[in-house]
């Protein structure tokens, strides 16, 4: 039964990435990885990160992926032209590719014992959910990161409204 | 019961195509996509040791993930804009002004 | 006071050093007058040292020689098991005669420069070198071992280079002065080869040890063992570069291309004597090998004899004296060579005197002709500047060999040691040195009636010519520090004698070469043959000396009164071509012409060293290590790592395309290598 969730959604998201590499024009791509992001946060929930699996598709498909569809409406992206670019990417890059997708299912694969099995649910602890536990040690022990990724956040606006804006 | 394993697999499988995607494709703004899809290959490969090892560290380095993600997909999208303005083209292979 | 002089031996050649360094550094900036005065003080000081030296070691109860280290202890210079070399200095009556000349006639040398230079740009320069000389050539003379005699060796050369190039402004100084170091350094070679194989055979290279060796060890005389005659040969390569013999004689003449007292100090009274010394101070080395000696004395003859042919021809009144002196130190090489080193050694101690006043006399009739060398253009100045002409005169008597002058006894007891010897060839040498000082006589007498006597060839206006040139030359510097007016001032048109400054070191060398010889007049005529007595504890072993004493005076008395015949007849013969018919000398020589032009050309000697030493060689340096080593190899070699990294760089640079994508894709490898070393890390580990 849980091996079914996983086949399901691993399949749509697999499916998804395939298409944002297969498609020709921008929104589709857009689109498809939000399909990717969907199954991710069922994965994540069946992984007992309710609360990612919440911010996933709140924050990252809610929000970022409708900044990229703006984006892509607003400069009227087109179809992908043929343009002969760089022979280092193809000769040089694709069997990098390769080498490190094999090389991670060859470790992970290798290692399959030492992974054991998931249960799905939050069997993290089961005294406090799963909220109550990412809060006690966001807001305590990483409580400077947390800050500075405020700050980060307000220096990201500050970019982007000076980059974006229209030169007078 | 499904092992972590092919989690881990699945995520190494969307990285993949992520980088695949990267050098495939000629859009600027695809090219972020990718780099969002690669991302969040690497945000499952977290959450899934997290579970694994019954940490909650590895769900908050997620959280500070996204985070990140989103200011750098704000900015980068800021950038893309400016390079259009500039230079009216969205082809990666034409912005190569950095060439020695 | 028996201790004091003994440990501030080192005294003597340092003062000179001294003021080498304070007219180098400092002397561009001091007025001239105060460089003189530093020059002369570290000169006057050693030679007061040298004079306290003399009466101590001359007491009653002084060793005959002693070793002083420069510290108590000893100062070690190489020291490693099985060969040691110390800075030592060694004291012994050679010395005291070579210090005596060296310090002494220096001294004089350098109050004479003062006059003579005091035109000249470049009067710092010339008395720091000067000094550096002196240093020099007092390491040399006090050394106590043949390494310590090198430097002093080298370093005379090298302060002859700096002086004989003086002028370095005039391409034919600069040449003379790169012929005299090139040529002295073939000489040295020799010398360097006969270090190493004295390090081989005895083991050290202290006097004191290799000659105590050499008298252990008689059995390599007897058995005729290679090394001892290969030794002394080559000893005498170096003493042949350094004492202008032959094969190596061709730089000195040209050495006169440098300041005339420069002249009389280096290439007259010490430098060139430099030979000689060292050769009597090896005398058990040349001792123990006969074949040794026949080449030193056979040398020495025929150097003799053939320079003074030279000199007979010569216009220029310095290259006569150089030629002479040539052919004087082949007397001294001849007098070593058949064993009678005291003689040699007298010989050296008189011509020191008289050659440094022949030359310091020219200088200052050079001087008062404004510039002229040229004999043909000189006569008559008899009158005109009477104190050179009558200290000159006691020059030239000295040289001819005219009884009491000191010339006499001490080529006279050359010639008598000669013929009395037990060298095979005695009679011919003795013939030759006959010969050689009848032609001496001549030539040296032609030079004195041509520059005193008969009509003044020189004019009026050539002279003011002659004088707009030498001062033009020492006005280059705008910067000069003498005062305009005294250029006019002391060189007023016409002939004038010199400054007493210049007259006063002329006055006592000439009153040396009259009493210098007194010191050494043998038995058969009188004396008590001081000199040999004096120098008998240094060559007491040499025995080929001692077979002489046993013939009779009679024979003594015969050959001196033969070679004073030689001397007269020499004088007579220059009277009648040059007084009486002076015309007399031309129609000789335009009767001969080729037998004239090829003595007036040197014998072509230097010409032929030109084609078939040196154009070989120049065209080996040139051909093949300048073409195929220098540019091809070395370039070459350059010029490869340049491409080299040039075409690195290219493929690098290719990287740098500014395409995003290809960028990526070396990214996607690279992280790939890395995740490789991160996860078979250790088995790669394991595997090297």
């Amino acid at each position: 039964m849980q091996l079914a969730l996983f086949l399901v959604f691993g399949a749509l998201a697999l499916g998804g990435a395939l298409n944002l590499l297969l498609q020709r024009h921008p929104i589709y791509s857009a689109l498809s990885l939000v399909v990717v992001m969907m199954s991710l946060a069922v994965l994540y929930w069946s992984l007992g990160a309710e609360f990612l699996a919440a911010a996933q598709v709140i924050v990252y498909s809610g929000a970022i992926m409708v900044l990229f569809v703006f984006v892509i409406m607003l400069l009227n992206a087109g179809k992908e032209e043929h343009t002969q670019g760089s022979r280092a990417a193809y000769s040089v890059g694709f069997p990098g590719v390769a080498a490190i997708f094999c090389l991670l299912s060859f470790v992970f694969l290798s290692e399959r014992g030492a992974l054991m099995s998931t249960d799905i649910g939050g069997d993290l602890s089961s005294a406090v959910d799963n909220i109550a536990q990412l809060s006690a040690m966001l807001f305590t022990r990483q409580l400077l990161p947390f800050e500075v990724t405020s700050v980060l956040i307000l220096v990201a606006i500050l970019g982007a409204v000076v980059l974006a804006r229209k030169e007078q | 019961m499904v092992p972590t394993a092919y989690y881990l697999i699945l995520a190494a499988m969307l990285f993949s195509i992520g980088i695949a995607a990267f050098l495939i494709k000629r859009n600027v703004i695809t090219i972020f996509i990718s780099i969002e899809l690669m991302l969040n290959a690497v945000n499952l490969t977290f959450v899934a040791f997290a579970h694994m090892w019954h940490q909650v560290s590895g769900q908050i380095f997620v959280f500070f993930v996204m985070v990140v993600a989103a200011a750098e997909a704000a900015v980068g999208l800021a950038i893309v804009l400016s390079i259009f303005r500039t230079r009216k083209t969205l082809n990666v292979d034409e912005i190569d002004l950095m060439k020695s | 006071m028996t201790s004091m002089p003994w440990s501030t031996i080192w005294l003597i050649p340092l003062l000179p050093f001294v003021g080498f360094l304070i007219n180098g550094t400092l002397g561009r900036r001091l007025p001239r007058n105060v460089v003189g005065a530093v020059a002369l003080l570290f000169t006057a000081l050693p030679a007061g040292l040298v004079a306290w030296l003399w009466v101590t070691m001359c007491a009653a109860e002084a060793p005959r020689s002693f070793v002083s280290e420069i510290r108590p202890n000893g100062f070690d210079w190489i020291a490693i098991t099985g060969f040691h070399v110390n800075f030592a200095f060694a004291v012994d009556h050679l010395t005291l005669i070579m210090l005596a000349v060296v310090t002494g006639v220096g001294f004089l040398i350098h109050i004479y420069s003062v006059g003579y230079m005091g035109h000249e740009e470049g009067y710092w320069r010339y008395f720091a070198y000067l000094n550096l000389f002196m240093f020099f050539m007092s390491v040399l003379v006090l050394a106590a071992n043949f390494l310590l005699l090198f430097v002093g060796w080298e370093g005379v050369g090298l302060a002859s280079y700096l002086l004989i190039g003086f002028y370095f402004k005039k391409s034919s100084a600069a040449n003379a002065g790169k012929k005299a170091f090139i040529v002295n350094r073939i000489g040295d070679f020799g010398f360097l080869l006969a270090m190493f194989l004295l390090i081989a055979h005895f083991g050290s290279l202290s006097f004191k040890e290799v000659f105590a060796v050499l008298t252990q060890n008689p059995q390599w005389q007897q058995q005729g063992a290679h090394f001892l005659p290969a030794i002394a040969l080559l000893l005498l390569l170096g003493a042949a570069g350094k004492s202008a013999q032959i094969p190596l004689y061709i730089w000195l003449p040209d050495a006169m291309e440098g300041p005339t007292p420069v002249s009389a100090l280096i290439h007259a009274a010490t430098m060139v004597t430099a030979g000689v010394y060292m050769v009597a101070r090896c005398h058990p080395l040349f001792d123990s090998s006969p074949f040794a000696m026949m080449v030193v004395a056979v040398i020495g003859a025929a150097t003799a004899l053939f320079a003074a042919s030279i000199g007979m021809v010569q216009n220029d009144i310095k290259r006569v004296l150089a030629y002479s002196t040539i052919s004087q130190l082949g007397y001294m090489f001849m007098a070593c060579g058949v064993g009678a080193y005291a003689a040699g050694i007298f010989h050296l101690l008189t011509h020191a005197f008289f050659k440094a006043l022949l030359f310091l006399a020219a200088g200052s009739v050079i001087h008062a002709l404004s510039g002229e060398q040229d004999m043909r253009n000189m006569g008559g100045l008899r009158t005109r500047t009477p104190i050179t002409f009558w200290t000159m005169s006691a020059g030239v008597f000295a040289i001819a060999g005219i009884p009491p002058f000191a010339g006499f006894f001490s080529k006279d007891e050359i010639l008598y040691r000669t013929f009395t010897s037990t060298n095979p060839l005695h009679i011919v040498l003795w013939l030759v040195g006959l010969l050689t000082a009848g032609m001496t006589s001549f030539y040296m007498f032609r030079l004195w009636f041509k520059t005193f006597f008969g009509n003044a060839k020189f004019e009026r206006t050539e002279l003011e010519n002659h004088a707009s040139a030498v001062h033009a030359r020492s006005r280059t510097n705008l910067m000069m520090e003498a005062e305009p007016n005294e250029d006019q001032a002391e060189c007023p048109h016409g002939v004038h004698e010199s400054p007493w400054i210049m007259l006063l070191p002329l006055v006592v060398l000439a009153i040396l070469s009259i009493v210098g010889g007194w010191v050494g007049i043998p038995a058969a005529l009188g004396g008590n043959n001081g000199m040999e007595r004096f120098l008998d504890p240094v060559f007491a072993s040499n025995t080929t000396g001692e077979a002489a004493a046993t013939v009779g005076h009679g024979l003594e008395l015969a050959l001196a009164f033969i070679s004073v015949l030689a001397a007269l007849a020499g004088f007579y013969f220059a009277y009648v071509s040059y007084y009486k018919k002076p015309g007399t000398a031309s129609t000789l020589a335009a009767r001969n012409p080729t037998a004239y032009s090829l003595v007036k050309n040197k014998y072509l000697v230097d010409e032929f060293y030109g084609a078939y030493l040196i154009t070989p060689l120049l065209m080996f340096t040139r051909g093949i290590l300048e073409l195929m080593v220098e540019l091809g190899l070395v370039n070459g070699s350059a010029a490869a790592a340049g491409a080299t990294t040039r075409g690195f760089a290219w493929i690098a640079r290719k990287q740098i395309s500014g395409n995003i994508r290809s960028y990526a894709g070396w990214l996607a490898i690279g992280a790939a290598a890395v995740i490789t070393a991160m996860i078979f890390g250790d088995a790669l580990k394991a595997l090297l």
